[in-house]
């Protein structure tokens, strides 16, 4: 379980937030400029809170009560990025490996196939990130993320840089990610769409606090098939 | 004509020696430097940028004076290392190559903090994510990608070294054999009858050493352009 009471000050924006999430899939969503990436920047250890409380399955991360900050490359959270962010100095295979190295993980060649299979990655091991799509570029953002063994894996507008016809493409990854990784996931987005398709339980964000909580039946509009 | 002569093979020998060893003592230095200046906000920050920099603003033979005075035998850094480590500078090719390192210093760090600057943090950021301490994540992210301008540095601070002349000679004067340099051989041969030839010899010697070095920093930098584009 994902426990988040957070406050954060940025500017004249103020992100003040708190939810307890359970299930496999938890969507933030709210328009741009809600303190969705904010938040889960907390939630990664990027930016500490000015005040609050964030731990994972009784596991404290942060409690700024008694000055506790695990930093970010200690907390074992996969996090994509919007925009990918892969090594450009490194290949495909070594930005998939990068992850275990630095975790100092023994090689596990069934776990890599099992991955580069589920995504589809296994035929751009040697092509530096310049040489991949849009969307070839996000599959191995999150096959690195998840072959760091996360605990939990941060999702931010993972399909946002993409156009439409990227976006089905990777959509059905993500489903079977979340149907068959066994990794709970935090996914954030403005789209209501893809949240519908994605998470089991949503956190609603307006100008940096939680305005709702619950089952995708939270979401605004009509109910599109999914 | 081009013949060069075994006192000029000495002064270019002792002045490739003394720019490489200025140029690889001062290469870590410089890289710590860079990235403090780059990446960390302190108290005296820019106090820091400047005194780096003064070797350039300042007559060199004020620099050389000054480390006359510092590291020279009676110098207060000086005799104590004299006395406690046996390590002396004055009148000695290791002198030159603390004066070339302290005037070459300020041109090596500029490019090296320029390209670390350039690397994008979100990109140390995701290495962190994936559990990369704070010292791996410049190791295996910061310092690659920013290795075209610590090679670019380290050209233009050798290039300098080899050229340095005023702080040389006022610190550790132009002993032939010992602390004479091409510059300062070059110095000495104008104002001997006859040295004519001999100092033409040198300028082109020179001439070549800087414009291979300008050739290279300019060929590391455009590398650094594609190495961050990840192609």
């Amino acid at each position: 379980m994902l426990r988040v009471d957070v406050s954060k000050q940025l500017g004249d924006f103020r992100v003040e937030a708190s939810f307890a999430a359970e299930g496999r899939v938890t969507g933030l969503f709210g328009a741009s400029g809600a303190g969705k990436t904010s938040l889960i920047n907390m939630i990664a250890g990027l930016l500490r809170p000015d005040i609050g409380v964030i731990g994972i399955d009784g596991e404290i991360l942060d409690d700024t009560a008694s000055g506790m900050h695990v930093p970010a490359h200690r907390r074992r959270i996969g996090y994509v990025f919007q925009d990918a962010r892969l090594f450009p100095h490194l290949d495909v295979r070594q930005n998939l490996d990068y992850g275990r190295r630095m975790n100092r993980v023994t090689e596990d060649t069934a776990r890599r196939a099992r991955v580069t299979d589920l995504l589809d990655i296994g035929g751009l091991l040697d092509r530096r990130p310049g040489q991949l799509s849009g969307g070839e570029r996000q599959r191995v953002a999150l096959g690195r993320a998840l072959l760091a063994q996360p605990k939990l894996l941060l999702l931010d507008e993972p399909l946002g840089s993409l156009d439409d016809e990227r976006k089905v493409e990777i959509l059905p990854y993500l489903v079977r990610l979340r149907d068959e990784a066994n990794i709970p996931m935090v996914y954030v987005s403005h789209d209501a769409g893809e949240m519908r398709q994605l998470a089991t339980s949503v956190v609603m964000l307006k100008r940096g606090r939680v305005t709702g909580f619950g089952g995708i039946e939270v979401l605004p509009g009509a109910l599109l098939p999914a | 004509m081009f013949e060069l002569s075994s006192a000029e093979w000495t002064a270019i020998q002792l002045s490739l020696r003394v720019a490489s060893v200025a140029t690889l003592v001062t290469t870590p230095i410089g890289i710590a430097v860079a990235w403090l200046l780059a990446r960390r906000d302190f108290w005296g920050k820019s106090l820091l940028d400047a005194l780096i920099h003064l070797p350039l603003v300042l007559p060199p033979v004020v620099t050389g004076y000054l480390l006359l005075l510092t590291f020279g035998r009676r110098g207060l850094v000086g005799a104590w290392l004299a006395d406690h480590l046996g390590i002396v500078f004055a009148f000695r090719w290791t002198g030159a190559a603390l004066a070339c390192a302290i005037m070459a210093f300020p041109l090596l760090v500029r490019p090296i903090r320029l390209s670390i600057e350039a690397v994008d943090r979100r990109l140390e950021q995701a290495a962190s994510t994936l559990g990369a301490a704070p010292w791996r994540v410049f190791l295996s992210v910061t310092l690659p990608l920013a290795l075209p301008g610590v090679l670019a540095g380290m050209v233009l601070g050798f290039a300098k070294a080899i050229g340095e002349f005023g702080a040389t000679i006022t610190f550790v004067s132009n002993i032939p054999g010992e602390t004479q340099t091409i510059a300062t051989a070059i110095y000495s041969l104008i104002q001997t009858p006859d040295g004519d030839a001999a100092a033409l010899r040198l300028v082109v010697v020179s001439v070549v050493i800087a414009l291979s070095a300008l050739i290279a920093s300019e060929w590391f930098a455009r590398r650094a352009l594609r190495r961050l584009h990840g192609n």
